[in-house]
């Protein structure tokens, strides 16, 4: 697989390269136009799928993986994470307060305005990082990114907006553009031992097998976020993913939460605005 | 606490259509965790499910059924508003049992 | 296990015969009594300890099975993940009274057995561990007699912590 790899990958360099060349702080950073190829990519790729099948990742690559996730979804394994989610959320902190005194609408289905730009702060905010924030605000201690907690309590918010699109917002802000520019660097970008990037499975693969895994399309790959994955038996956050990433390619995991990976998920969410919230989702 | 048993009865015609999914570990006792050691069988052998006062399914479950079991099948009878009681006992003796209502 | 740990009222054993019952009738939850006095309604303990499916069938049914077109198994070619492969199976034969599910390579070949009573439909979905490729086996107890089907299904991640 390997040779195949790195010729395909020196022509789609030099393709990636030609589309979206580098930007300084002087060029043109165009997130609208990077979007609509994005999304032109894989619809041109598969174009039996309507855009909204992205969302359900490796399921809609391969006709029998399909049938036994459409077999499970009817009562998913997921569901005591979901309902763990929901009484997690409702339960308020030991001053009175609750989570929906943190968030716009109540915390209900806010989710697919996430991550956004920061202007006092200058960064980007993810969902997980919100939480956190609202239950320090709150006296109470932080949930770890990548343990039970956090994934149930991801997942009933993504609950809430099940179906909704995807309305990731980059103001016309030179700090926003640079961490949307810096996550879209970190997904092209080759690391670890295998020297593969984020797109060498997830854009120039998808559908294809690595070792015996089916590789989701990176359209649509947040969408379905917190994921229960059968590997973990158990769900999991966007942070325990891309760390988990990172290792399965030989490559040291950030931490998570680092600025890195929140450019990353700003990016990735941005590029794969208009599709539905899937999450949470199920995944092998 | 809340119930292990979460059930779903739906009657369409003279046709009742039972979905389960239950919270359990249903270790099989072969994995070893990460020290090495043996996770011992920890799983649901017997989930009974009765209407009017009869076993219209009973499940003999051993470690080889997935975590979180599933059970899907039909029974003839059962009318919208009538009880389904379901019951589990496992390895250990431990028990749960609901009542749900078919919708 | 040690009986004596709950509490001898509150125990219920299955185990098979041999064991004496530390049961005190009254105290049995969801009325089970008058089902264990029946011997069909035991837990079969013997039958998922074999290793072979051969032997779990001859504990289970004390026949053997013939394979049969009208017996109809669902399962996926390749499974996602060996420990979550959703198996069904549905049959046009009468008078089913019990179904059976085994997986030839796992530690244990018995999977999991079905009681069906009169009036229940012969149709069941569940969700198994395997521990690799293996054949996957779904027996129907019709009529007295033992039909099956067999499917070979795909492992890559096995289901038993391989």
């Amino acid at each position: 697989m390997r040779p195949a790899i790195h010729i395909v990958s020196a022509a789609f360099a030099l393709a990636m390269l030609a589309l979206t060349p580098p930007a300084t702080a002087a060029e043109k950073i165009d997130p609208v136009a990077d979007a609509k190829a994005f999304q032109k990519f894989f619809t041109d790729k598969f174009p039996k799928l309507k855009p909204e099948d992205f969302v359900t990742g490796p399921y809609s690559m391969n006709e029998d993986l399909h049938r036994q996730w459409v077999e499970k979804e009817q009562f998913p394994p997921y569901e005591f994470s979901l309902e763990m989610g929901k009484e997690m959320f409702s339960t308020p902190f030991k001053n009175g307060k609750s989570y929906e005194d943190c968030f716009p609408n109540k915390g209900i289905g806010i989710r697919q305005n996430y991550p956004y730009f920061d202007d006092k702060e200058g960064k980007v905010i993810t969902l997980e990082l919100a939480l956190n924030r609202c239950r320090e605000a709150n006296g109470e201690p932080p949930l770890s990114y990548v343990k039970d907690e956090m994934a149930a309590l991801t997942a009933y918010m993504a609950y809430t907006s099940r179906g909704k699109p995807f309305d990731i917002k980059i103001p016309n802000d030179p700090r926003a553009l640079e961490a949307y520019q810096q996550g879209k660097e970190y997904f092209y970008t080759r690391r670890g031992q295998f020297n593969f990037s984020c797109a060498t499975c997830h854009v120039q693969s998808p559908g294809e097998r690595i070792r015996a895994e089916v590789l989701a399309p990176g359209l649509g790959i947040l969408n379905a976020m917190p994921i229960y994955r059968s590997e973990w038996s158990g769900m999991g956050t966007t942070s325990r993913r891309f760390t988990t990433c990172n290792s399965q390619i030989r490559g040291v995991p950030l931490n998570p939460q680092d600025d890195e990976y929140r450019n990353l998920e700003y990016y990735l969410s941005y590029v794969s605005n208009g599709l539905p919230i899937s999450g949470p989702g199920a995944r092998p | 606490m809340a119930s292990t048993i979460r059930v779903r009865a739906t009657s369409s015609g003279d046709t009742t259509e039972v979905q389960a999914l239950i919270q359990h570990p249903m270790d099989s006792g072969f994995v070893k965790d990460a020290k090495g050691e043996i996770i011992p069988a920890h799983f649901i052998q017997q989930l009974t499910f009765e209407y009017d006062g009869k076993p219209v399914f009973v499940a003999d479950w051993g470690g080889g059924v997935s975590k979180d079991p599933y059970v899907k099948f039909a029974f003839k009878g059962g009318k919208k508003g009538d009880d389904l009681k379901v019951s589990w006992v496992d390895n250990k003796g431990a028990t749960d049992t609901t009542t749900a209502k078919i919708v | 296990m040690n009986p004596m740990e709950n509490g001898l009222s509150r125990r219920l054993l299955l185990q098979g015969a041999g064991l004496v019952a530390l049961v005190g009738l009254g105290n049995i939850p969801f009325g089970f009594a008058p089902a264990l006095a029946a011997a069909n309604d035991k837990y079969p303990e013997e039958a998922f300890k074999q290793k072979g499916e051969a032997d779990a069938i001859k504990l289970l049914y004390g026949k053997t099975a013939e394979a049969s077109d009208k017996v109809k198994l669902d399962a996926p070619e390749i499974a996602e993940n060996g420990s979550v492969v959703p198996v069904a199976v549905s049959t046009t034969l009468a008078d089913v009274t019990s179904i059976a599910f085994l997986v030839s390579d796992n530690p244990n070949a018995l999977v999991a057995s079905y009681k069906i009573p009169a009036g229940t439909v012969p149709g069941i979905a569940n969700r198994i561990k395997m521990a690799k490729t293996s054949n996957v086996i779904v027996v129907v107890e019709a009529g007295g007699k033992l039909y099956s089907a067999t499917k070979e299904v795909k492992v890559t991640v096995g289901g038993c912590g391989g």
